[in-house]
C-alpha cells in the first residue's frame, strides 16, 4: 500500500506540521513502508477472530469523586512559553 | 398567517455538565467561577505520563441520565481520542466516544399544553460521557495580540445527548429543550445552569422543500452559540427563512457545499458563517491506551434504575388521575419542579380540595414567589397553611372574599393560620350564626322573598351588604346560598 504525496500533506497539516518538499518526499516514503509492514497482517486469516475494540482485556476501573489537591497556579504556568499572573497566553485565537 | 412554503427539519446536540465534584478522568474540582487555572492537575492540562482514571459518580450520572431518555445501555462501551488542535485543549485530543457510545436508541416525548403541535417522541440517537474543554479569552487590555487561556474546565464530565432530526419548528424544539432539562432537573445530574454552560445547545437545521412532486433538502447548517431556549427558537426561525432565501437564490441542495458552522448573533438577531466543518475523520479517533472499557454490570443497571424516581411525564398523569386536575394544571405544576409537586400534594391533602389547592398555587404561590425572586422552601406559606387556608374557607370559617388577604398575612407575618386570623380580625361563623342572620334579613325584607320567588335570585344582593354590616365575618357567598336555601325551603 503506497501513500501519495497529497495524503502525506494533509496529515501534515492535521498534525500542524510544516513539512519542506523534500521532507514530505521523505515521509511519503518512510509512512508508506511503515503502512506495508502493517499491511502484512492482512495476509492472515482472522475469520473466525472477534472484533477486537480496545487493546486492554482489564475494565471497569472507577476513582471515588473526591477532591484531591492538584497544581498551584504557578506550578501549573511555569512550562508556558508565555504567561501572565493568572493565564496562559497564546497567539490569538482567530474568532468567527 | 400562511404556511411556509418548506418543512424545517431540526435535530439538536445538548452539552450537559454533571453535578460531580470532580473532573471526569481525575480529581481537581469542577467548581464553577474559581480564578483561572487553579484547578487543574497533570492530568487535566496534558502533562507527560499523568495517567486518566473515570469518575465512578460521572459514569453513574450518565447512566441515570441515559436509561431516564430510555436509551438502551450496551454491554460494552470504551472511550476515544478526538484529534484536533485548539489552545483550549491542552492534550491535543478530547476523550470522547465514538464507534460505542454508553447509551443509544431512546427518546424523550414532547407535547404543548397549548396544543399548538401534536405530542411526539423525539428519538435520541446517542448520549455519551466526555471531557469538557478549557476556556479562551480575547485580551482587551492588549488588543488582538494574545488570547488567555483558562483551564479549570478542562476535563469536567459532559454527557452530550443527540437527538435525531425529529423536530419540525422552533416551538418543537423548545419545547425538546425545556423538557429535557425539566427531566435532568428532577434526577439531579445538573444544575443546568446555562449561564454558566452547564447546559449548551447546538442546532443542526435545514429544509425540506416540494419542487414538481419530489422531495428536495437543503444544505445542513448547524448553529452554535445560542445562549437560552429563547435564543435557540429566534436562531432555528431566522436560519430557516434565511435557507430559504439562499435556496431561492443558488438552488443548492444537501450535498452540493461541505456542512456549514454558524455562530447565533443575539444582539444582532442573524446567525453568523463559522469555519467549515471538518468532516469526521479529521478527527482520526481511535480507542484511548489510557482508559480501560467499561462493562457494565448488572448492579450499576439495578442502581440506575433505582434512581429514577418518579419523572415528569409519569408525574404529570398521576396528578390527572390521582387529584383530577387538568393535563394543563398538571403540566403546570410539574414544570415548576418537583418541590411544587410536593407542596400541591400536601395542600391538597390538607384542604381535601385538590382543585382549589391547583388554583391557589397557581395564581397565588407562583406569583408571590416569582415577584419576590423566592424558592417554593422559603415560602412564607408552607403546604400546610394553605391546605387549611382552603378548608376553612370551603368550611365557611373565613369568608372567601378575605382568603387573599388571609394568604398575604400569613405570607409576609410568616404566620400560622390562626394567627392571621386573629390579625385580620377574621373570626369563623358557624352555621347556626349565619343561618340565624340570613332568617332575620329575610323577616325583614319580604320583598327580596317574593322577587327570588318570582325567579329573580339575583334579589339577594341587596341583603349581602345588610349581613357584612351586622357581621364582617360572614361569607358574601354563604349568605347568599343560605338565605336562597331558606326561601326555596319556606316556599315548599
Amino acid at each position: 500500500m503506497s501513500l501519495t504525496r497529497e495524503e502525506v500533506e494533509r496529515v501534515a497539516l492535521l498534525a500542524r506540521l510544516e513539512l519542506s518538499p523534500d521532507e514530505i518526499e521523505r515521509m511519503t516514503s518512510q509512512l508508506s513502508k511503515i503502512l506495508d509492514h502493517v499491511e502484512q497482517l492482512g495476509q492472515l486469516d482472522t475469520t473466525d477472530v472477534q472484533a477486537m475494540a480496545h487493546a486492554i482485556e482489564m475494565s471497569n476501573v472507577f476513582a471515588e469523586d473526591q477532591l484531591r489537591a492538584g497544581l498551584s497556579r504557578d506550578d501549573a504556568l511555569s512550562n508556558a512559553p508565555k504567561r501572565d499572573e493568572e493565564c496562559y497566553r497564546v497567539p490569538a485565537v482567530l474568532g468567527e | 398567517m400562511s404556511a411556509p412554503p418548506y418543512q424545517i427539519i431540526i435535530g439538536l446536540e445538548v452539552h450537559v455538565q454533571l453535578a460531580t465534584q470532580t473532573k471526569l478522568f481525575c480529581r481537581c474540582s469542577t467548581q464553577f467561577g474559581a480564578p483561572p487555572n487553579t484547578q487543574t492537575c497533570p492530568v487535566c492540562t496534558g502533562l507527560p505520563g499523568a495517567l486518566p482514571v473515570m469518575n465512578r459518580h460521572a459514569y453513574e450520572l450518565a447512566l441515570v441520565t441515559a436509561r431516564a431518555l430510555n436509551c438502551e445501555i450496551p454491554r460494552y462501551t470504551k472511550w476515544d481520542r478526538k484529534q484536533y488542535y485548539y489552545p483550549d485543549l491542552p492534550k491535543g485530543y478530547q476523550i470522547s466516544q465514538y464507534d460505542l457510545p454508553m447509551s443509544q436508541h431512546g427518546y424523550l416525548e414532547i407535547s404543548d399544553p397549548q396544543d399548538r403541535f401534536e405530542p411526539k417522541r423525539v428519538r435520541v440517537l446517542r448520549a455519551h460521557l466526555e471531557e469538557d474543554a478549557g476556556k479562551s479569552m480575547h485580551d482587551e487590555v492588549a488588543g488582538r495580540a494574545d488570547s488567555r487561556i483558562d483551564l479549570n474546565r478542562t476535563g469536567t464530565p459532559l454527557l452530550e445527548i443527540v437527538s435525531e432530526p425529529d423536530m419540525r419548528s422552533p416551538l418543537e424544539a423548545k419545547a425538546y429543550l425545556t423538557e429535557l432539562k425539566l427531566l435532568l432537573t428532577y434526577l439531579g445530574v445538573s444544575d443546568c445552569n446555562m449561564q454558566e454552560g452547564s447546559l449548551r445547545v447546538d442546532a443542526n437545521v435545514n429544509l425540506w422543500l416540494d419542487v414538481d412532486g419530489e422531495r428536495v433538502a437543503t444544505p445542513i447548517v448547524e448553529i452554535k452559540n445560542m445562549n437560552s431556549f429563547r435564543a435557540v427558537e429566534r436562531a432555528l426561525t431566522y436560519e430557516a427563512e434565511r435557507q430559504f432565501d439562499v435556496w431561492e437564490e443558488t438552488g443548492q441542495r444537501l450535498g452540493d457545499v461541505p456542512k456549514q458552522t454558524r455562530g447565533w448573533d443575539d444582539n444582532a438577531c442573524v446567525t453568523k458563517a463559522q469555519r467549515s466543518k471538518e468532516e469526521s475523520s479529521d478527527y482520526r479517533y481511535f480507542p484511548d491506551p489510557d482508559l480501560v472499557p467499561v462493562m457494565v454490570t448488572d448492579d450499576q443497571l439495578a442502581v440506575a434504575e433505582s434512581q429514577l424516581g418518579e419523572l415528569p411525564a409519569a408525574l404529570r398523569s398521576r396528578l390527572q388521575r390521582e387529584y383530577e386536575v387538568s393535563a394543563y394544571d398538571a403540566d403546570v405544576l410539574v414544570n415548576q419542579g418537583r418541590a411544587v409537586v410536593d407542596y400541591f400534594v400536601e395542600a391538597a391533602r390538607v384542604s381535601r380540595d385538590p382543585k382549589k389547592a391547583s388554583n391557589w398555587i397557581q395564581r397565588d404561590v407562583l406569583r408571590a414567589l416569582n415577584e419576590s425572586g423566592t424558592n417554593i422552601e422559603d415560602f412564607g406559606v408552607c403546604a400546610r397553611n394553605l391546605g387549611e387556608l382552603i378548608e376553612q374557607i370551603n368550611d365557611g370559617q373565613i369568608p372567601g372574599s378575605r382568603g387573599v388577604e388571609v394568604f398575604h398575612q400569613m405570607r409576609e407575618a410568616r404566620s400560622t393560620l390562626a394567627e392571621a386570623m386573629e390579625t385580620l380580625g377574621i373570626t369563623g361563623v358557624d352555621s347556626g350564626e349565619l343561618i340565624a342572620l340570613c332568617q332575620e334579613l329575610l323577616a325583614k325584607n319580604p320583598r327580596v322573598v317574593s322577587d327570588v320567588l318570582n325567579g329573580k335570585e339575583a334579589a339577594v344582593g341587596s341583603l349581602i351588604g345588610q349581613a357584612k354590616k351586622s357581621n364582617p365575618n360572614v361569607d358574601p357567598a354563604l349568605v347568599r346560598q343560605t338565605c336562597l336555601d331558606l326561601i326555596r325551603q319556606q316556599s315548599t
